[in-house]
């Protein structure tokens, strides 16, 4: 027989109840957080406006094409895809001016003063059979030449890594090196 | 200060459950607060690329998924084995994507819109042709800011 003194009603199964409803959080949803690589597309272009044909000069054009072998051409040679981070650091910052590297224009910078910023772009054009798995290996590399070289600046500057600086000094590295992937429009040679 | 009376009586003394249900309650809260509800069951196979460069996804509730990849066994006999695009609950075409792109922003606040981000969640195994024309859509579609969904891993290769 439950006893029953003064109004206290039986808890056990309060516990039970809350199992319950805890268990149901806990399928329902999700903990993982969504991690990946941000990029922005551009703009589609206006059909109306005069198209512009400014001209990029080559050596400021660092060419990657992937075909649908999931191979490498990086500047019309082909290439291993482990040696492409050191290629795209050697041609962003075109260490010792080389006059087949990009050009560097003499430009003012928060922090840095005066500074020698390189112009060098990053053009990639896939085809429509490369797998995804090579396209996102390819962006990370590319990715990674950026960020090393942006660390490697606010190491020398600030002695800092580069995601430890406040946002202003951030802003200046990334004046100095941001990051232009330009993806041309996609073409289809090797089918599918 | 606590007396220990029922010390050396003999038999072992009953712990009592009568704070359990706070300790479940407080987890269950715990839970209700970190995690966020799962929106949609994926009906396209999703093995995502690793990469090491990667960035947190902020601000969830801006952010719209577009799934790309194999359907899944059960869904095979129906839609094949091609990679298929998969918008919300159920199985799209390219030319959707501009109508669920606008029906997203019109969820959203007026002054978050600029805010909204596209998540492509692809398989590996996908051929860039499909997420080519995704990515072409959504330029018509006025939303240009994207994030390739990968896992975070240490070393590629």
């Amino acid at each position: 027989m439950p006893r029953r003194e003064g109004g206290t009603f039986n808890a056990a199964s309060m516990a039970d109840i809350a199992f319950l409803l805890l268990i149901f959080f806990l399928v329902a949803t999700t903990m993982d957080i969504d991690t990946g690589l941000s990029r922005k597309l551009p703009p589609m272009p206006d059909p109306n406006a005069q198209q512009d044909n400014k001209q990029i000069k080559e050596r400021n054009v660092f060419v990657v094409l992937i075909n649908a072998q999931d191979q490498l051409m990086v500047e019309g040679k082909p290439l291993d895809i482990r040696r492409l981070r050191d290629e795209a650091k050697e041609f962003i910052a075109n260490p010792n001016n080389l006059s087949n590297l990009p050009e560097k224009e003499l430009r003012e910078v928060p922090y840095f003063g005066e500074y020698m910023v390189p112009k060098g772009i990053i053009s990639l054009q896939n085809d429509r059979g490369t797998s995804y798995g090579m396209y996102i290996k390819v962006q990370n590399e590319l990715a990674a030449a950026y960020n090393e070289l942006r660390d490697e600046l606010a190491m020398s500057k600030f002695g800092k890594r580069y995601e430890h600086l406040i946002s202003e000094q951030q802003d200046a590295v990334k004046d100095i090196y941001p990051q232009i992937i330009s993806e041309a429009e996609p073409k289809n040679i090797g089918g599918n | 200060m606590a007396k220990f009376q029922r010390k050396g009586k003999g038999a072992a003394p009953e712990i009592s459950t009568a704070s359990l249900p706070d300790i479940i309650f407080i987890l269950l809260f715990f839970f209700m607060v970190s995690t966020v509800m799962r929106e949609t069951t994926t009906k396209v196979s999703q093995h995502l690329p690793g990469a090491t460069e990667v960035k947190k996804l902020e601000r969830k509730s801006l952010v719209s998924y577009i799934y790309i990849g194999q359907p899944k066994r059960a869904f095979q006999g129906m839609y094949g084995t091609e990679p298929r695009i998969q918008l919300n609950d159920a199985f799209a075409r390219v030319d959707d994507i501009r109508d669920y792109i606008t029906s997203e922003r019109e969820k959203r606040d007026e002054n978050e819109r600029p805010l909204m981000t596209t998540s492509l969640k692809v398989d590996e195994n996908t051929r860039m042709g499909v997420v080519t024309d995704v990515k072409q859509e959504l330029r018509k579609a006025n939303a240009l800011k994207i994030n390739y969904s990968t896992r975070k891993v240490e070393t590629i290769n």
